[in-house]
């Protein structure tokens, strides 16, 4: 084994590009990726109430970025981030209890998230419009 | 074979010093969160075509403000941890993923602080 160059040509386990996409490994991504866009996000909502802290000049400033087509399309993908990774989370619950890992459960609850997490945005926002 | 007893290793907490805490917040947050995230959803429709005057007064008024502040402080706790994973993850060397750990929680810290002060000046009457 004293011939083996451990610095450059060691075995390695395979990664993603080995694997063929599975629904389960895009929700595991897209969960980080939600995640991470949260995160980010959060800058959205400090900016919205300091708007507001500010007076109205900067409230109104404020609500013309919100409410212009490009800033309704940042809430519309902020409000899906935050029920996808919020669904995600509940997966996350059951297989902390030691369930859900079977082959069948884990495509169900991928399944579910993923059309959970865009019904639910829908519902949010046909209710924001009903009540505008 | 090791010499430590079980109690030894337990008392360590691991290479991180820290045991399962990281992991156990994360589940406390999440909970938390999800009362706290529907409960701002709900705020967010009833500001979505308030004016300034109206927006003021319900972010202003304790049931929407108090909900809002503890959604901050577990939604902003939840998310250093989770960036500080993917941080984590990605990156190994040492040199960069300190300034990076140190750099999220330096924004975590600063987002959280500035909307609890805003929250806190609407309800004071600013």
């Amino acid at each position: 084994m004293t011939d083996v160059d451990l610095k450059g040509k060691r075995p390695l386990s395979p990664h993603l590009q080995i694997y063929r996409p599975m629904l389960t490994m895009t929700m595991s991504i897209v969960h980080r990726i939600t995640g991470a866009a949260l995160y980010f996000g959060t800058v959205l909502l400090a900016y919205w109430l300091i708007a507001l802290a500010s007076g109205p000049e900067a409230f109104e400033t404020a609500q013309a970025i919100f409410g212009s087509w490009i800033g309704r399309l940042v809430l519309f993908g902020y409000t899906w981030a935050l029920l996808h990774h919020m669904l995600g989370g509940f997966r996350h619950f059951i297989w902390d209890f030691g369930l859900g890992f079977g082959e069948q459960e884990r495509e169900w609850l991928a399944r579910l998230t993923l059309i959970g997490g865009l019904v639910l945005t829908a519902l949010v926002w046909i209710i924001a419009y009903s009540v505008l | 074979m090791t010499m430590k007893t079980d109690m030894k290793s337990v008392r360590g907490l691991g290479s991180a010093h820290s045991g399962t805490h990281h992991f156990w917040m994360q589940r406390v947050t999440a909970t938390a969160n999800v009362f706290l995230a529907i409960a701002f959803i709900i705020i967010l429709i009833k500001a979505a075509g308030a004016d300034y005057e109206a927006a003021k007064a319900l972010v202003a008024s304790p049931l929407v403000a108090i909900p809002m502040i503890l959604f901050v402080v577990s939604g902003i706790y939840h998310m250093h941890l989770g960036m500080q994973v993917i941080i984590e993850d990605y990156v190994h060397t040492e040199n960069l993923k300190i300034p990076l750990v140190m750099g999220n929680k330096f924004f975590s810290i600063v987002i959280g602080l500035s909307c609890i002060y805003a929250v806190l000046t609407l309800s004071f009457g600013g």
